[in-house]
């Protein structure tokens, strides 16, 4: 009897999706454009660092720590000035990162140590300015220690090698594909629904499911499976795409992926449920839920790392979500964490869904 | 002028009777611009590192005892080689640092988690660093300009300004003006003999002064919690972002004037506009790493504009002379964008 | 006084919004198969008092009963030997009337076979033969109004709610609408109407009249005629509501 009522109530909003005129063209073009363009635009690699020179040596050294800068991946020399202030002039415009000043007779004085190459980075992007200045640097350090070796200066150095783990090309693809279905996921089954269900009372419809023998939870149910189960294909076409299109392969398991997947569905829909259940009309429950995309995307260490926040900001990052969902992608693709090594992460999922539920139930009403 | 007054009038009493959804508006910009400016970085400043000392020198201790006193380097302590696979796999650590001494002289492997190459190149840089010691002396001297403790809330700070406004502006104004669509309450306008621009001004006039205040809020907040350097160019930047609002809120205009249902201009304006705007405004990710298609994508975005005069000018504190290229972007935008929206607006009735 | 054989038993009835009453201690019966019509002011208490008898609101005082369930414990009882049609459209204009009418059904536990008996029957009593798959905001404002009372009473509740249900409908859909209700009256069920068509409370076979939350007539039409010395509704009505507070 509950099952039957169920189905029609499914029917009912399969039917309904369907001819909206938009939510099937989101559900079909979000995923492609969420895994198509944003792994070409989240990245937060620094490449292309514009140098300008300021040359005041004008010797084989000098000439030679500029066409090194100029042979390497991350930097290109913009430009040559003969005056610090024309350097100046391009960084201020925007054309410049990092402006590199060889001084007087460096050639001359580099072995005592007495003269020092200037390097000055722009730090209104202060990753861009940071990593700049770095790879200037070495860069020139590099030149400089070839060419006192050649001219038989022995610089003490040490030994140093790095193995990158996880991600040995430093693809920042492979870190941000995994991660981007918590994006469709958010709205798919968080926002969606809740606008569903809003929509519904505003035009009077949940009112006349309200006096019907219909019970809250079925009826609830019936608005959330739907997402759900579009959830779980929007997530598939994502490994596809990150298949076809990447080569990106989960290293561990695909059914911890999906345990996962369904945990933050149901946690997402639980979230927007009481969100509707809480709002009257539809411009409230949107920037009730616009703000917690926000803060969901931005900070669960989907684009920016969460090591960066200071202290306090770290410790919010536990309340949210779409984190543990984020971890959980990102260990189980790139590293092959096992399903019992994720399990704090597992259990918060279940904690926040067995919450929201709860919520979600409480505050919806038959009866006023 | 005084009919477009009362539509004004009707249109700020219909917007302050619902005061859950004023607050939200005023209170959702303010706590987004607290938050993201503070916590939003994508400085690494806190990597976490075990170390695999074969056996002790005084080199290896030298490097610990560096590592333990550096501030961005979390030291977790010494470990045996065969648990640095688990505790890098399970998220424990970032980097393992492996010393050995061959020969008197030291070498040493980083093994750092590059799962985020972004924070591991920086990690490597660091531990390198570290490594090499104070007592190399370096042939390069390096220092920042403009903000020099790297601070990246700066940065963020106007990207996060560009995006609240469009998306508050065009959700707000699309959503009333689809709404009166839909009850029909337009309709009872545009045939009363009311021209269609006044209808129009006294749906965009109460929004762009609500959109004002919010922008002295915002811009109150980030100059005294956020501590942006407080110029002679406020003047320029509160000039920029009224063009900029005026900006968004032609965009909601356009948006209602193509939506019928108050989801569908939701959904355009909210789902559609939201992501573009973080990923492509250059606000969180530099314009210059996308593909070159993408780049000239981003050019049709306001907000990209916006946020790159907007960092001239509150970050480096240049003239407007500086971003008047941005400035005429925004200018024709907003004047194609208003034109479209009202013809639209026009054959729709 | 509590007669089992009525279909709603009300007494003392009472809701209040803050300060405010909107339904005040209201008592009365209504018989099974009977047409009662409950009238009354816009702003008077009409939608509040239905939406209590229904289930969708909490009573603040007083007892009701509702096809022999109590209304404030077992409001789900109540919502599965009832109909409602509520004073906004309220099936979903994005279905066709085929789906509506299935999803009604099936929320009232009807089978498939049963269902597609009465609904052939029920279109063509409707005369909507033709416009089964059209979809339910494309059609006239009056066959919505006798869908949504179809949709509200094919499962043959023993009540049906109906919320001014012929609202900016034209008087020759009217008539037809109050054949349907005939129709279901005659069928056994009891029809608990609110209208504001004066003329439309003569067709009932009990009238009440509320004003300010309260009841202040309640009888046969042609007995409130008798005791107020009107030659028609309309001057009873005019004559009890006339010291009405609440107006809108």
């Amino acid at each position: 009897m509950k099952l039957k009522i169920l189905m029609a109530l499914l029917r009912k909003e399969v039917i309904l999706m369907r001819r909206n005129p938009i939510i099937p063209k989101i559900i079909f073009v979000m995923p492609l454009m969420v895994m198509l363009v944003i792994p070409l635009v989240a990245n937060l690699d620094v490449k292309n660092v514009e140098v300008t020179v300021v040359d005041n040596d004008r010797t084989p050294l000098s000439r030679r720590i500029i066409a090194d800068m100029e042979a390497s991946d991350f930097l290109r020399v913009r430009d040559i000035c003969s005056t610090h202030d024309r350097a100046m002039i391009t960084v201020e415009k925007g054309d410049a990162d990092v402006v590199l000043t060889i001084p007087d007779d460096f050639m001359k004085e580099v072995a005592s140590h007495t003269s020092r190459i200037d390097v000055e980075a722009n730090g209104v992007n202060a990753t861009k300015g940071m990593l700049g200045s770095q790879y200037v640097a070495q860069s020139v350090m590099h030149t400089v220690s070839r060419w006192m070796e050649e001219n038989g200066v022995r610089m003490s150095g040490e030994d140093i090698s790095v193995i990158n783990r996880y991600n040995p090309t430093l693809d920042f693809r492979n870190y941000m594909i995994p991660a981007l279905m918590v994006v469709l996921l958010i709205i798919i089954c968080g926002f969606l629904p809740a606008l569903n269900l809003v929509g519904e009372k505003e035009t009077g419809t949940i009112e006349a499911m309200n006096v019907t023998p219909v019970s809250r939870l079925i009826f609830v149910l019936s608005k959330l499976i739907p997402f759900w189960i579009i959830g779980i294909i929007v997530v598939t076409v994502g490994i596809t795409v990150g298949w076809a299109v990447y080569g990106l392969v989960p290293q561990g398991n695909i059914l911890t992926i999906y345990l996962a997947t369904i945990l933050f569905s149901f946690v997402m829909s639980g979230f927007g449920v009481a969100i509707a259940n809480r709002s009257s009309t539809m411009l409230q429950s949107i920037f009730v839920m616009f703000a917690f995309i926000m803060i969901f995307q931005l900070m669960s260490g989907l684009f920016t790392p969460i090591g960066s926040m200071p202290r306090w900001a770290q410790y919010l990052t536990y309340a949210i979500p779409p984190r543990y969902f984020i971890e959980i992608m990102r260990s189980v693709y790139l590293k092959g964490t096992l399903l019992g090594e994720l399990f704090p992460q597992f259990l918060a999922l279940l904690g926040f869904a067995a919450a929201f539920f709860s919520v979600a139930a409480l505050t919806y009403r038959k009866q006023s | 002028m005084s009919i477009l007054q009362s539509l004004v009038k009707k249109e700020m009493l219909h917007i302050f009777r619902d005061r859950r959804t004023v607050t939200i508006t005023l209170v959702m910009p303010l706590v987004l611009l607290l938050l993201f400016g503070f916590a939003i970085s994508t400085e690494v400043n806190d990597v976490r590192v075990v170390a695999v000392v074969e056996r002790h020198t005084d080199g290896s201790r030298a490097i610990i005892e560096r590592l333990r006193a550096n501030p961005y380097i979390t030291f977790q302590g010494l470990t045996a080689p065969g648990d640095v696979d688990y505790l890098l796999r399970s998220g424990q650590t970032d980097a393992a640092l492996f010393l050995r001494e061959e020969g008197g002289r030291q070498s040493a492997q980083i093994m750092v988690d590059a799962a985020n190459t972004t924070v591991a190149q920086a990690s490597t840089a660091y531990l390198r660093s570290i490594i090499a010691g104070p007592g190399t002396v370096s042939p390069v001297l390096t220092n920042t300009l403009y903000n020099p403790q790297l601070n990246s809330a700066y940065n963020f700070v106007p990207g996060i300004m560009g995006m609240i406004f469009i998306l508050i502006c065009a959700i707000m104004t699309s959503v009333s003006i689809v709404s009166e669509k839909e009850t029909g309450t337009m309709d009872l306008l545009l045939v009363s003999p009311v021209r269609p621009r006044a209808v129009i001004l006294g749906k965009l006039i109460p929004y762009f002064l609500l959109s004002c205040v919010i922008l002295a809020v915002m811009l109150t907040i980030a100059y005294t919690v956020l501590g942006l350097p407080v110029s002679s160019s406020i003047a320029d930047v509160i000039l920029l972002s009224l063009v900029y609002i005026v900006l968004s809120l032609s965009v909601g205009l356009l948006v209602s004037a193509i939506a019928s249902t108050r989801l569908t201009a939701l959904i355009v304006s909210a789902v559609v506009f939201m992501l573009p705007v973080i990923m492509l405004s250059g606000m969180i990710f530099p314009i210059d790493n996308m593909p070159e298609v993408l780049q000239w994508l981003s050019c049709v975005i306001p907000a990209r504009w916006y946020t790159a005069a907007m960092r001239k000018l509150m970050i480096q504190e240049l003239g407007l002379e500086y971003v008047v290229e941005e400035l005429v972007i925004l200018l024709s935008m907003t004047g194609v964008i208003l034109l479209v929206a009202l013809k639209k607006f026009n054959t729709r009735k | 006084m509590e007669n089992r054989d009525n279909a709603i038993s009300v007494a003392g009835l009472t809701k209040r919004f803050g300060s405010f009453t909107a339904v005040d201690h209201i008592t009365f019966d209504v018989g099974r198969g009977e047409i009662f019509g409950f009238l009354g002011a816009n702003g008077a208490g009409k939608t509040t008092a239905m939406r209590m008898l229904c289930g969708l609101s909490v009573p603040t005082s007083g007892t009701g009963r509702v096809a022999g369930y109590d209304i404030i414990s077992q409001p789900e009882e109540v919502k599965r030997h009832i109909g409602y049609m509520s004073q906004k459209f309220s099936l979903y204009g994005e279905l066709t009337v085929k789906e509506n009418l299935r999803l009604f059904s099936s929320i009232y536990g009807m089978s498939a076979a049963r269902f597609r008996e009465v609904s052939q029957r029920l279109v063509k009593d409707l005369e909507m033969t033709g416009m089964e798959n059209t979809l339910v905001k494309d059609i006239p404002v009056g066959w919505k109004q006798k869908l949504a009372f179809v949709s509200a009473t094919m499962h043959s509740p023993e009540v049906v709610f109906l919320d001014e249900p012929t609202g900016g409908v034209d008087p020759v859909t009217r008539r037809k609408f109050w054949e349907l209700i005939y129709k279901a009256s005659s069928e056994g069920m009891t029809v608990f109407v609110t209208t504001h068509y004066l003329d439309e409370a003569e067709y009932c076979n009990r009238v009440s009249i509320m004003v300010d939350g309260k009841i202040s007539a309640l009888d046969s039409p042609s007995a409130l005629k008798e005791k107020y010395h009107a030659s028609t509704m309309d001057e009873v009505f005019r004559t009890v509501a006339k010291d009405a507070v609440r107006t809108e």
